[in-house]
């Protein structure tokens, strides 16, 4: 009963992968067909020595490190203040949540153009009310702007769970720290923050396999630009294989971004593995 | 027991609360609103916030593209299709592995999910040209096939959660009171697992609805759900927000409502039961 599934899995991981290795070290255009040959490690030599290669890299760990900054902090401190008891609790958490339901296209069409484009847009028309020059967020700070997007959308995940795991807290353990006198500042430093490392850890490691791949919001945004001003692996890649066809190329990037997810899935199994013997 | 707090302090939690909520959702509830809106009002400067002339006619142009129905139908095939093709071949796996586990069936979980962590891009190529070289590149058919091998691991981690916690000792209490096999499933699994498999239904449905990688890699104009039928309006001209609108809210407007009713099975899921 189980092995419909595993040679479905096992084929779509070896086939796929096994391909992306084999086109990795041959010299493959689709524009040129019938000029395939081996080159050996020629298209990782290409990928390294790519201008855009250091640029992407760098963009890729801003955005994942930028995104994670914000959605932490953030998801800690509206997990904390959405525990608190208050009137409508039910529906702020719906707000709160919705834009994670949003799919990446229109998220980022609906801040491209309704918000921050800088003729039409409502942070534009403000800037104007406010007496200020309208700011071009994809010309001035394409990156930061999609780190904007990307964290708006993020922030409701991370929110979400830890709020989850906020509602496990001991709440006993609490109530008798306050009457020891321990002020609001203490509990949260020294009970709080301890129940909620291993929930921010499991939010940081998915996070960051799902902000590896970020590709919607830079393809209708920026298209990578200016330059390579908001160019990431994932975006790099597609450029490469999709758009100058040089599947060669694009396959060598493709297993760079396999390792580099590699490193930090290795983590997050250990985690999920240790929690599945408890 | 609820904890005592005065009325001043709920009340400023309240406020600070529904204030940041609605901050966060405000981008949705512009985009709403600026769907009812004719294409002056939406770039006007200042903009009006409710006091304008509120219209249809923008649901009706968009509508009238005849495409639109279109890429409608085609998302909701390709998100219904993956994910009930998906639940086919999980729902038995599953089902082995939390009541009947063997050595190795941690491991065979824990490698499922590390398919997972294959970037998309690292097997763009390939799966490109698979789906040229068959004819499925452009057919709905094709993402079928696609979203359901890059959904399948999380189908079968949720079920399993959900199966595992189904007391075995019932099935043998149902077997010992001369229950035969098929009203033991009939009568007695299957009230207890359709809950578990209604809510991996809606939490894959809703992913395989907002995929945008696959979505936009192997589509053109035929298969194109809308994902990709929205980012082909990214020109920067300000003539067309108010459409743009109405076509964005009806995109999202389904799987908002869906995805309000599985909060909880949203965390269980993505975090593969880390977190309950």
């Amino acid at each position: 009963m189980l092995s419909p599934a595993v040679i479905l899995l096992f084929l779509w991981m070896i086939v796929p992968l096994a391909m992306t290795v084999y086109f990795s070290f041959l010299r493959f255009n689709l524009l040129m067909p019938g000029t395939e040959e081996f080159t050996g490690f020629e298209n990782y030599l290409y990928f390294f020595t790519d201008p855009s290669f250091w640029p992407a890299l760098i963009n890729t760990l801003t955005l994942v490190l930028g995104v994670l900054v914000i959605t932490v902090v953030g998801g800690v401190a509206l997990a904390v203040l959405l525990d608190q008891p208050m009137w409508g609790q039910g529906i702020v958490r719906i707000l709160v949540i919705a834009p994670f339901f949003i799919m990446p296209s229109v998220s980022a069409l609906v801040w491209k153009n309704m918000l921050m484009n800088p003729v039409n847009g409502l942070f534009a028309s403000m800037a104007r009310g406010l007496g200020l020059e309208p700011f071009d967020f994809f010309a001035e700070a394409p990156l930061a702007s999609i780190i904007a997007i990307v964290a708006w959308q993020w922030l409701p995940f991370a929110t979400l769970i830890l709020l989850t795991a906020l509602q496990s807290l001991d709440q006993e353990q609490m109530e008798a720290a306050e009457m020891d006198g321990a002020g609001w500042f203490w509990r949260f430093l020294h009970l709080t923050i301890p129940h909620l490392m291993r929930s921010i850890t499991v939010v940081v490691l998915i996070q960051t396999i799902f902000l590896l791949s970020v590709f919607a919001e830079i393809l209708v945004t920026t298209n990578g630009g200016p330059g390579t001003a908001s160019t990431t692996l994932t975006f790099l890649v597609y450029m490469q294989s999709m758009l100058q066809f040089d599947v060669g190329l694009g396959s060598a990037g493709g297993i760079v971004a396999v390792i580099l997810a590699n490193i930090v899935a290795i983590f997050l199994m250990r985690m999920i593995g240790r929690n599945l013997e408890a | 027991m609820a904890r005592e707090v005065s009325k001043g302090r709920k009340a400023a939690v309240t406020a600070l609360a529904w204030g940041i909520g609605l901050l966060i959702f405000f981008p949705i509830l512009w985009t709403v609103l600026t769907s009812f809106k004719t294409e002056a009002e939406a770039i006007a400067s200042p903009p009006s916030f409710l006091f304008f002339d509120w219209t249809l006619e923008n649901y009706e142009t968009v509508n009238e593209r005849s495409d639109y129905l279109v890429h409608f139908w085609n998302s909701v095939v390709i998100a219904l299709g993956s994910t009930l093709v998906g639940l086919l071949v999980a729902v038995p796996a599953a089902w082995s592995m939390a009541f009947v586990p063997g050595k190795r069936t941690k491991d065979v979980l824990m490698w499922m999910l590390s398919t997972k962590m294959m970037p998309a891009v690292g097997v763009l190529v390939p799966i490109y040209l698979l789906a040229r070289d068959t004819g499925l590149l452009d057919t709905k058919l094709g993402l079928v096939i696609v979203l359901t091998l890059v959904n399948l691991p999380i189908i079968v981690w949720m079920l399993y959660t959900y199966f595992k916690e189904i007391p075995g000792e019932i099935l043998e209490a149902a077997r010992m009171d001369g229950a035969s096999l098929s009203s033991e499933i009939l009568y007695v699994l299957t009230p207890m697992a359709v809950p578990g498999i209604a809510s991996t239904l809606l939490l894959n449905v809703i992913l395989a609805w907002n995929e945008s990688f696959w979505t936009l890699n192997l589509t053109a104009a035929n298969a194109a759900p809308l994902t990709a039928f929205i980012a082909s309006y990214s020109s920067p001209e300000g003539l067309f927000y108010a459409k743009l609108s109405a076509a964005s809210t009806m995109a999202i407007a389904p799987i908002l409502i869906l995805g309000w009713f599985s909060q909880k099975q949203l965390v269980r899921g993505l975090t593969f039961g880390a977190v309950k």
